[in-house]
């Protein structure tokens, strides 16, 4: 309804505007922009009180049914959130066997019904303020147009601040969430303890017993799957991209490109469901053919997915260095009469190995920081082992078990995931940053 | 001659840079200096743009012609390094008074650049373009009408206006350039600008434009940048001749061809540099 | 001057090479075809189901009703299991006793699915129905797997001999498995179906669209229009450009910290579930959209700006219509990352048991990824073909998006 009073009062302003318009010339502005101007004066106040007061209803029952609920404390506990619930289940139901709390449920819906109306006749009343204030303004003494135009700027930088309040929210919220957690735990037992089992911590009287958070195990299970990994994307990723860039004709790597690229847009929830079911069985099997005890969940299966899954990732980022050398420095090799295969590893692959060694390194952050696979493939013990064949558990499937269900927000087990979100981010941030100056250096090189 | 006095008389413009009776001038610019960063681009100039006229800038590429162009109607405004010192009037006003509304200006002085540059719209919307930012049109009806006065002024409407709403990309080059021309037109402005429009046309096309000059310079006033002398002679009625930032001489056209004072002037003409 | 075996090894050494490269494309494409195999192999199953034809007739003694008018709360507790062996125990020659051990043949909620047509409809009872019933899950493998021999020690052979005399007579019909597209999530494979997660994955994905997209496209805006170019300026952009690359499940946590915890909204909802994801995709869209915007040439500004236009009309105007369909590629990848992505999801507790479909961003849902996430973790031998069957919708989904945008990108590509 503040819509149709904005558009009302739009439409006012429009008509009012053309005889302005006519005395102040053409350099005025616009009657749309007063318009517009108009509308939003109607509009965006009237929105913002509406939705105050709508965010605000509940306290505001509050407020006005204190003594009732604190006469009706008994029935939750003494939470006033949960009295207020049952008077609304009470009124929905349509009566309750208790008289002095059937009163109560009728005092809350017509309170609430007050609320309702009076936030509505607010909200209009606010937008009525607005369209005069817009329609007052249909003036040739104000611009309209720079209005808003400086409006706009106003929610472009509105925006940017949005994108850029994330990075800081996402540094501010992990680490004031780990501090918490280290005045619990000594970062030093963290980093350097040898032993993770939160679930002890969470038992009565023994809260953040010594060791239990040593962080160790986790980040050599993360190792060990992201090297796995690792040595399956590299070599596949950098021959490959070595064919495409080389040796395919246009027309293959037309086809071959978008093929290999479907890899990148499957869901990790769909390799960890492939290394958890069809390939972890497999090596379960292949190893006991070969008399090797191996774990049902094992960090083989689940760094061979994931080496799968940021192949096309390293593949095209090499692609991408390796047609970036120049021709020159081909046609210099083969003139001095190298082979092709020669002039790829002598010439090409050493002009383009910092780009290389930087998506290699942003490769490696992504499989440090992939989640899915891990989860349904590597298992939940924390051994610390170098074994591939091992169950092991990595940072980030320790955070999805910490945090999945319902925890008290300031068990050391809670804060416990944030701390290794910490970590993760910190290592992750810094090969991404090491990768970004490598790649520039190297374009710099070139360019 | 020592050092100062040579720059004195490199930097002092010869011929007739400033106009007498004050009625007819358009555009008067004094002692304007334009900066790129570190970079001077245009230095010293004083100059007067008679109105209904023709005023064509010639000089060798780089020479600072097209930035005191972009002066005239603030386009260097966009460019953030740009700094522009000194004094341009358009009708006794400065233009680069603190509560001039650039939009407004731009509005008065259009400007041809040189490369056709329409809109990925159709020719319709290209021309309606300007207009309908300006409230120019009040109806529909009006609006068609102005649009077809624009394209016949240009002299494209016998050859479009069975494709008004096709894309302009359409176009051949030289559509496209009497387009644009024909676009700046829709809006009414005082003044044209024009920088280097036939330099990326073939000789027809060229041919055609030059003809569509001579008939607008009843009504507006022209400023053109052009690289071609034969171009400055055969369509303007003032020439002035840019040398590295400075403005070296002013004077009639058949003046300049015929007569030039400046030596660097001469040089240039008789084709012994740029 | 060159000697002729150095040549030759020379050139064994550029053909090993060359073999080594085609290997790797070779062995990347069988990943993807293995990986599309394994899964449709599994998963097509899913879609269809066996069912058995069978003629009920809802007769009030065995159900235990009196009378033809029976009230909701009777239904409740009248005998279905009875009735249905019943009507097993009439088509089925030869059988002794009540029938009953012929349900094993049907799934365990047959007689559920009575219950609910009677409940329907009351005035059905006293009167004949034809019902097609969903097999068990053992009877549909047996029949999938052409009579092996499997379950000749799990399932008694008369059973067996059942199974193969009811598809003799043609009373066994393969169906297209509307259950699973229409039902919520459930414990029982045959009753599990992906709506409620489609729905919840739709809800999230409009929040995170409409969040994620204005702001994206105002940010690269700012930035490629308005932004002095200063040292915080690249500093901030250095930073938007490694937001892309932190994993995802650290989103999770800022949702957890800062959405859940600080702002006090629910666990479980699309409301969330798009606000995290949002934060996630905006790298993506600001990426997309500045390179868009920068593909705009500046000829286009200049022309317009010399008409009189200002900034902000050359940008509404001229910049961003040109410029959108590059930012709506570059949103069409974002969603589909958010489409796919679980581990944030986790963090902020979509990982409900969620049978009803949400109707509204602040009613509890479940997404699809999850759902094949919590189906995967099941231990029923149904689920995987289930999993599987949801990893085919998902990743059709996903498919289309991604050609969607390619179309779109060639559709509106420009050469300036």
């Amino acid at each position: 309804m503040a819509v149709i009073g904005a558009s009302f009062a739009g439409r006012r302003a429009k008509r009012q505007a053309v005889t302005v318009l006519s005395d102040a010339g053409r350099l005025g502005a616009l009657p749309r922009h007063y318009a517009i101007c108009a509308a939003l004066w109607c509009l965006l106040p009237a929105l913002a009180v509406y939705i105050a007061v709508l965010a605000g209803h509940e306290q505001l029952l509050r407020w006005y049914l204190g003594d009732d609920l604190r006469q009706l404390a008994h029935l939750a506990a003494g939470d006033p959130r949960w009295v207020l619930q049952l008077l609304q289940e009470v009124v929905v139901n349509g009566g309750h066997e208790d008289a002095m709390v059937w009163e109560a449920a009728q005092r809350c819906a017509a309170y609430s019904t007050r609320i309702d109306v009076w936030r509505t006749v607010l909200a209009i009343a606010i937008a009525t303020g607005g369209g005069v204030v817009g329609y007052l303004q249909v003036s040739p003494a104000i611009r309209a147009r720079h209005r808003l135009e400086r409006f706009a700027y106003g929610c472009l930088l509105a925006s940017t601040c949005v994108a850029v309040l994330t990075t800081v929210g996402i540094v501010f919220s992990v680490l004031f969430e780990s501090l918490r957690f280290f005045s619990a735990v000594p970062p030093l037992d963290f980093l350097l303890g040898l032993h993770w089992s939160p679930q002890t911590a969470i038992r009565e009287g023994q809260e953040g017993s010594s060791g239990a958070f040593g962080v160790v195990p986790l980040f050599v299970g993360t190792l060990v799957v992201s090297a796995v990994a690792m040595m399956v994307a590299l070599p596949a990723g950098l021959l490959g991209a070595i064919h495409l860039s080389e040796y395919a004709s246009q027309r293959a790597r037309n086809i071959l490109k978008p093929l290999i690229e479907i890899l990148v847009g499957v869901p990790t929830v769909v390799y960890g469901f492939i290394a958890a079911l069809s390939v972890a069985p497999l090596i379960k099997q292949l190893g006991e053919w070969l008399g090797l005890t191996v774990a049902s969940e094992n960090a083989l299966a689940a760094g061979l997915v994931m080496g799968v899954m940021i192949l096309p990732f390293v593949l095209s980022l090499s692609d991408d260095v390796i047609s970036a050398v120049p021709a020159s420095l081909r046609e210099g090799a083969l003139a001095l009469g190298a082979t092709p295969a020669e002039m790829i590893t002598q010439v090409v692959l050493p002009a383009a190995l910092p780009g290389i060694i930087g998506g290699g390194l942003l490769a490696v952050s992504r499989a440090i920081g992939e989640t899915m696979i891990v989860v349904m493939a590597a298992g939940l013990a924390a051994n610390l082992s170098a074994n591939p064949l091992d169950a092991m558990t990595t940072v980030t499937v320790q955070i999805v078990t910490l945090l999945v269900g319902d925890q008290a927000f300031d068990s050391p087990k809670t804060l416990a995931a944030f701390a290794l979100g910490l970590s993760l981010f910190i290592v992750t941030l810094s090969l991404n940053v090491i990768s970004l100056l490598v790649v520039r250096r190297y374009h710099e090189a070139y360019d | 001659m020592t050092t100062v006095e040579r720059d004195n008389e490199l930097s002092s413009t010869v011929g007739k840079p400033l106009l007498d009776g004050a009625d007819d001038v358009k555009f008067s610019v004094r002692k304007l200096a334009v900066h790129y960063a570190e970079l001077q681009a245009v230095h010293d100039v004083n100059l007067d743009i008679g109105q209904r006229q023709v005023t064509a800038l010639i000089g060798p590429s780089g020479c600072g012609k097209s930035t005191f162009l972009r002066c005239l109607n603030r386009m260097n405004d966009i460019i953030a390094s740009c700094v522009v010192q000194g004094e341009v009037h358009l009708d006794q006003k400065d233009i680069y008074a603190p509560q001039v509304d650039v939009v407004a200006l731009r509005a008065r002085v259009g400007m041809v650049f040189q490369k056709p540059n329409p809109f990925p719209k159709s020719i319709y919307d290209n021309i309606a373009y300007g207009p309908r930012l300006h409230g120019q049109a009040d109806s529909p009806s009006a609006l068609d009408e102005l649009v077809e006065t624009s394209l016949r002024r240009a002299g494209l409407w016998a050859e479009v206006k069975d494709l008004l709403h096709r894309p302009a990309t359409s176009l051949s080059g030289g559509q496209q350039q009497r387009l644009c021309i024909a676009r700046t037109i829709a809006i009414q402005p005082e003044v044209i600008l024009m920088d280097e429009p036939c330099s990326a046309l073939d000789p027809i096309a060229t041919a055609r434009i030059e003809a569509l000059i001579g008939e607008l310079k009843c009504d507006y006033t022209i400023v053109i940048v052009t690289h071609s002398m034969q171009q400055a002679s055969r369509v303007s009625d003032r020439t002035a001749y840019f040398h590295l930032g400075r403005l070296l001489e002013v004077n009639a056209t058949d003046k300049i061809f015929m007569a030039p004072e400046h030596p660097g002037t001469e040089d240039y003409i008789t084709g012994r540099i740029g | 001057m060159t000697d002729p075996r150095h040549l030759a090894r020379r050139y064994r050494r550029a053909r090993l090479l060359r073999w080594c490269c085609l290997a790797a494309v070779v062995f990347a494409l069988s990943c993807v075809m293995l990986l599309l195999f394994d899964i449709t192999r599994k998963g097509i199953g899913g879609f269809s189901v066996q069912r058995l034809s069978l003629s009920v007739r809802f007769d009030p003694e065995l159900l235990g009703l009196e009378g033809l008018e029976p009230r909701p709360e009777d239904l409740q507790f009248a005998d279905f299991p009875a009735l249905l062996s019943a009507s097993l125990a009439a088509l089925i020659p030869g059988a002794g006793g009540d029938g009953s051990q012929w349900t094993a043949l049907l799934d365990d909620n047959a007689d559920f699915l009575l219950y609910e047509r009677l409940l329907a409809d009351p005035r059905l009872l006293g009167t004949e129905v034809g019902f097609e019933l969903p097999l068990s899950g053992w009877a549909e493998r047996y029949l999938d797997e052409a009579g092996s021999k499997q379950y000749a020690t799990l399932v008694e052979a008369e059973l067996l001999s059942t199974l193969d005399w009811l598809v003799e007579q043609g009373l066994v019909h393969l169906r297209f498995n509307d259950t699973f597209f229409s039902a919520g999530d459930s414990r029982s494979p045959s009753s599990a179906g992906i709506h409620s997660a489609l729905l919840g994955s739709l809800y999230t994905l409009l929040v995170c669209f409409l969040l994620s997209f204005p702001v994206g496209v105002a940010t690269a805006i700012y930035f490629e229009e308005f932004a002095p170019s200063n040292r915080w300026i690249t500093l901030l952009e250095i930073n938007i450009n490694n937001l892309a690359a932190v994993p995802s499940i650290i989103f999770g946590l800022l949702g957890l910290a800062v959405v859940i915890n600080f702002f006090g909204l629910p666990r479980s909802v699309p409301l969330v579930g798009g606000i995290v994801l949002a934060l996630m995709t905006l790298p993506t869209i600001i990426i997309a959209s500045r390179s868009a915007i920068r593909a705009v040439p500046p000829s286009v500004r200049e022309a317009a700006l010399a008409l009189g236009a200002s900034r902000m009309e050359v940008i509404g105007h001229h910049v961003v219509p040109l410029a959108l369909p590059g930012m709506l590629t570059g949103a069409i990848i974002g969603m589909a990352q958010a489409l796919g992505e679980t581990a944030p999801l986790l963090l902020i507790g979509m990982v409900a048991f969620v049978v009803s479909p949400p109707t509204g961003l602040m009613d509890p849902a479940a997404v699809l990824p999850v759902q094949i996430f919590l189906w995967a973790d099941s231990p029923e031998r149904g689920f995987i073909e289930l999993t599987s069957a949801a990893i085919m919708v998902l990743l059709a989904f996903l498919g289309v998006m991604n050609i969607g945008a390619v179309l779109l990108r060639r559709r509106f590509e420009r050469r300036w």
